[in-house]
């Protein structure tokens, strides 16, 4: 399904037609935390940690409330900012982009007044990547299973990421777990996610997201399950089973 | 993005009272910028003369103040609570708590309540992110409407403008902030009158706390470090049916202190009182609600219970303790820590704990204020039996030094 080798094609390769119209749709609901985003408000503090903690320990940060201080920070597919605007709440210089215009204008609204340093475009990754723009720490999160051609994206946002710079990713992996709890569970069952928010055949094998990162020249330092907990909730922690995240640094002077 | 023109801090702390100065404080050492706003200035929060309590520091709390790094300052102030006696009445049985039963801490301490604010107003000083507002009360407080806008509001009768995204409000029983927030309360009177005092006498108290059920009401006599001078001084807290107690206010000295002695009774020699007498009306008071939009209540605010058992300022440590692994767990990953979300969290955390030690001052005080014999003679075995049964008896105690916070 993944091939590294397919060739780019410029306008396709990150923008799938009917995924963006699904968001479209949903797009004022961003920050409702009861609303179709629900399930992303409940596993972002999860994600936001992992996301940290893996910036502190690849790029040898200190900690504390503001660690991503001094750093240039991308998040490709923000949406309405919710790991956007954490970025920026964590110190980084965040620029966060999405081809959902919509989106884009629910995360502006939401960030009015709060003084963090966070811009928002509609664009795509490979405007950016066209533009030359590097980045310390680039992350797109649930956002590869809506591409259409994930390699090609994939070797794009990987461009992105400067010399010694961190590129955090996250998806759903593609197995019968997820198949059942991904997609029917949490679409038709549970009713976490709206229904067609996900086409099972899209998720990615952690192998199929680590190849064309590998392929770019990157090295895949980790890979982490976003699990939930029946006490503590959800966790990055453990087998990546349905849900999963991966870290990757690009070799150069951290 | 635009730059506010008010000042922007991450926490606006209303009171500083006990709960307001330690809880701005673990916030400022979890390296959150904090405004504090007091309508009274650093001195008169100090003044011995404006509140003569006492606070009982049990051992939960002690934890908290180590953590915080204040504790240094206050353990030379404090008295150790070895021994813990509970009586009813005249009656022969008893209950008597060792610390020995526990472990080899103390069950707890007894430290003046203006020396707490003395020394814990002395470690805020040194904290660099934390901005003082003295001698200013707000006005009006917004929360940004329903809370979904990025920051609440805070204006200060001196015209100064505050933004936060959370505003806890740490200003008392009678909070202002609360009431502008439209957050009702249960309150109820407990149509009786704490006195309270230090009274000295001619005997050491060896660290041995006293709780007395009498027929007024519950009256303890809590062990204070000795003063300057080596005297041996304890803490009063006697509780007394409203009228008596104010009667009793305006009695010359010498009948105020044969009064206490009946009470008090001669192990110790002789009783005096040379210093004043303070009183508090009893009533309990517990907020409807424990947040409201970027709005977060803690200690008095959000609930005033009976001094029965020492153990309003233990709750209020626990508030202070959830409250700051909250906004700063959420802060660690990037959240809104004054969202909905966060605050429905910490409220969800607090509440089994609030009632259930709202319940149980409440219970105790009128299990032991009526004389109804079934129910007295009832209450004087459940005494003697729970001194018998030791496992039982080092679950209470484990409580009462808040060692076993209920739901947690």
């Amino acid at each position: 399904m993944v091939n590294p080798d397919e060739p780019a094609d410029f306008v396709s390769q990150s923008a799938d037609p009917a995924e963006l119209a699904q968001f479209a749709q949903h797009a004022r609901h961003w920050w409702d935390r009861e609303g179709p985003f629900a399930p992303l408000h409940r596993i972002n503090p999860a994600r936001m940690d992992y996301i940290r903690n893996q910036a502190i320990q690849r790029l040898r940060l200190r900690g504390g409330l503001q660690p991503l201080a001094g750093l240039k920070a991308l998040d490709i597919g923000c949406g309405g900012g919710l790991v956007a605007e954490p970025l920026a709440r964590l110190g980084a210089e965040t620029m966060g982009i999405d081809l959902v215009a919509d989106s884009i204008i629910a995360a502006k609204h939401h960030a009015q007044g709060q003084d963090l340093p966070l811009t928002y475009r509609v664009a795509s990754a490979e405007e950016l990547a066209a533009a030359g723009e590097v980045f310390d720490l680039v992350t797109c999160l649930e956002v590869v299973e809506h591409v259409a051609t994930p390699s090609a994206f994939l070797a794009t946002v990987a461009s992105l990421v400067r010399p010694g710079g961190v590129l955090v990713l996250s998806t759903l992996n593609r197995n019968l777990a997820s198949l059942a709890l991904g997609k029917i569970a949490a679409e038709y069952v549970l009713r976490w996610v709206p229904a067609g928010t996900h086409d099972w055949r899209k998720f990615l094998r952690p192998s199929e997201l680590a190849a064309p990162v590998r392929a770019s020249g990157m090295q895949v330092v980790d890979v982490t399950g976003l699990n939930l907990h029946p006490l503590y909730g959800w966790q990055a922690r453990g087998p990546a089973l349905v849900n999963y995240l991966m870290t990757a640094v690009k070799p150069g002077d951290v | 993005m635009s730059i506010s023109k008010f000042p922007h801090h991450d926490v606006a702390v209303v009171g500083a009272g006990l709960a307001g100065l330690t809880l701005a404080l673990a916030l400022a050492r979890s390296g959150m910028h904090i405004a504090l706003i007091e309508r009274q200035s650093p001195d008169q929060l100090a003044a011995v003369e404006v509140d003569g309590r006492t606070t009982a520091l049990a051992a939960s709390a002690r934890v908290v103040l180590e953590d915080i790094g204040v504790w240094h300052r206050l353990e030379p102030y404090g008295g150790p609570i070895l021994d813990i006696r509970v009586t009813d009445r005249a009656s022969p049985l008893h209950i008597h708590f060792a610390h020995a039963a526990v472990g080899d801490d103390p069950m707890g301490h007894i430290v003046e309540n203006h020396i707490l604010r003395r020394e814990l107003l002395a470690a805020l000083a040194a904290e660099p992110t934390l901005t003082a507002y003295w001698q200013q009360s707000v006005t009006a407080f917004d929360g940004a409407g329903d809370g979904s806008g990025a920051t609440a509001t805070l204006t200060l009768d001196s015209g100064t403008i505050i933004q936060a995204p959370l505003v806890a409000a740490a200003d008392g029983r009678g909070s202002a902030l609360r009431r502008m927030a439209g957050i009702g309360v249960r309150a109820s009177d407990y149509h009786e009158t704490a006195i309270v005092c230090t009274a000295y006498h001619e005997h050491s108290h060896d660290g041995i706390a006293h709780e007395r059920f009498l027929s007024g009401g519950p009256f303890a006599i809590l062990p204070m470090l000795d003063n300057a001078a080596g005297q041996y001084r304890s803490s009063i807290v006697w509780t007394e049916n409203r009228s008596l107690a104010e009667h009793l206010l305006t009695v010359p000295k010498p009948r105020f202190e044969r009064e206490l002695a009946r009470r008090f009774g001669d192990f110790l020699g002789q009783v005096t009182v040379p210093g004043e007498v303070w009183s508090y009306p009893l009533s309990v008071v517990v907020a409807k609600r424990l947040t409201g939009p970027r709005l977060v209540l803690v200690g008095e605010a959000a609930h005033g219970m009976h001094p029965i058992a020492g153990q309003g300022f233990n709750v209020s440590m626990r508030d202070i303790v959830g409250l700051r692994d909250a906004v700063t767990g959420a802060s660690l990953a990037g959240q809104d820590h004054g969202s909905p979300m966060v605050l429905s969290a910490y409220a969800r955390k607090r509440w089994p704990d609030i009632w259930a030690m709202v319940a149980a001052t409440d219970g105790l005080n009128r299990l032991f204020r009526t004389d109804l014999p079934p129910v007295a003679l009832a209450r004087r075995l459940g005494l003697a039996s729970v001194n018998r049964l030791p496992l039982l008896k080092r679950q209470f105690q484990r409580h009462a030094m808040g060692m076993l916070p209920f739901g947690r």
